[in-house]
């Protein structure tokens, strides 16, 4: 229950773009049009639900405070936690290449049409940003960090798919000033999306 | 193409023309989550020129070195240990600022503008040219940044690095600050704004 609550939470009022704009520079490049902006939508939500328990893991045997009691009761005192930075993005690197890898070999089309963005999904903030928060928190068991890992990449996921959607509408049917065509406008979109979902503040099940 | 672009436009042409969050439209997440008040906004600013001249150097000097199939994660580790230390030393000397930054300064790490700037100059250029790109992003960065908190908190809370500048009168005579300036959609909006007018002024620069 607990877990459900943190997961739609995680979709809805702590969504990774609406509420902390993490994941910017890739949610705005690719919001041309839906097709591509669903398949960066999946491989986002895949990473943070990969990378997110195994830095749950890592944090809590090896980073935090005293994690590494498990050695001997001589390492108690050890604290390991200003290199988790480090090892966070060195994980989040390398299942990266691994995702970039099998997507080239099973799907080269979405391969082509994301072209830079794929390797780019290491440094998109919205699965750093995951961990850092899920540091941050102190998340109670695996299961905990899976849900918030899977709640943060489906907001990823609806958020993308849906300014897509409008900013593919927007191209063909609206006259919009010279100056705020493409990346003007879609700012102010998000921000409109962002204030919309500030309606979901509170919600709890 | 760097041979022939001459140091000063390397160093001058991200504060405007090039410049990384409004035309590059990169680094935009902490932009957008940082600029709530002026403070920790020049705060991220100068951490981030740091960390990315000095990156840009170190990847400058190894790049012809580093295997590319595994860049990525060289560029990275190179980033994330600047950013370390931009977070103890922030850790031990403002404390409150790097309470306020929160996460942020960890995902210096992820900010695109680092990882754009080492991909497209530092791996093709040499040392040199590389730390002025890297200086001249950074305060392009910045400029944008202190422009968007300008606004935010002057509007949202009044005040100018924690200084009340909107006079007491004002609130008598029925002035009201602007909460919604304070919630993170207005940073969105402001960042729209300076896009807006740096495009009409720059008639290139706009997209069809």
């Amino acid at each position: 229950m607990e877990n459900l609550n943190l997961f739609i939470r995680s979709i809805f009022i702590d969504n990774m773009i609406f509420a902390y704009f993490l994941g910017m520079c890739s949610f705005l490049a690719v919001s041309k049009n839906v097709k591509t902006a669903l398949g960066l939508g999946v491989a986002v939500t895949f990473m943070l639900v990969i990378t997110l328990p195994i830095n749950y893991l890592l944090n809590t045997y090896v980073l935090s405070k005293g994690a590494l009691t498990w050695l001997g009761p001589e390492y108690a005192s050890v604290d390991l936690s200003f290199l988790s930075l480090i090892m966070f993005i060195a994980v989040i690197a390398s299942m990266t290449q691994l995702v970039e890898m099998a997507v080239e070999k099973y799907a080269p089309a979405l391969y082509s049409s994301l072209g830079i963005f794929l390797p780019l999904i290491a440094v998109n903030c919205a699965i750093l940003g995951g961990s850092l928060f899920m540091q941050q928190r102190g998340f109670a068991n695996v299961g905990t960090a899976f849900c918030a890992g899977a709640g943060w990449g489906i907001g990823w996921l609806l958020a993308i798919v849906a300014v897509a959607a409008i900013r593919e509408r927007l191209a063909t049917y609206s006259n919009i000033p010279a100056p705020l065509r493409g990346t003007g406008i879609t700012f102010i979109l998000t921000a409109l999306m962002g204030i919309a979902f500030m309606s979901f503040l509170g919600i709890k099940i | 193409m760097a041979e022939k672009i001459g140091n000063s436009s390397v160093f001058f042409n991200p504060f405007s023309k090039n410049n990384p969050v409004v035309v590059q439209v990169l680094g935009i997440c902490s932009v957008l989550a940082v600029t709530a008040k002026l403070e920790p906004a020049i705060v991220m600013g100068i951490s981030v020129i740091a960390v990315l001249a000095f990156s840009n150097v170190i990847i400058s000097l190894i790049r012809n070195t580093i295997p590319t199939n595994i860049r990525i994660i060289v560029q990275l580790v190179v980033v994330a240990g600047l950013v370390i230390i931009v977070d103890q030393l922030l850790k031990a000397y403002t404390y409150d600022v790097s309470k306020q930054l929160s996460v942020f300064i960890g995902l210096i790490i992820t900010n695109c503008i680092l990882m754009g700037r080492l991909e497209a100059f530092a791996m093709a250029n040499k040392p040199w040219p590389s730390f002025l790109d890297g200086i001249g992003n950074g305060i392009g960065y910045t400029l944008i940044l202190v422009i968007v908190a300008f606004f935010r908190e002057l509007l949202g809370s009044g005040t100018l690095l924690g200084y009340q500048v909107v006079p007491q009168s004002f609130y008598e005579a029925g002035y009201v600050n602007n909460g919604l300036m304070i919630l993170p959609p207005m940073a969105l909006i402001v960042v729209a704004c300076i896009i807006w007018v740096q495009r009409a002024c720059n008639k290139e620069l706009q997209e069809d």
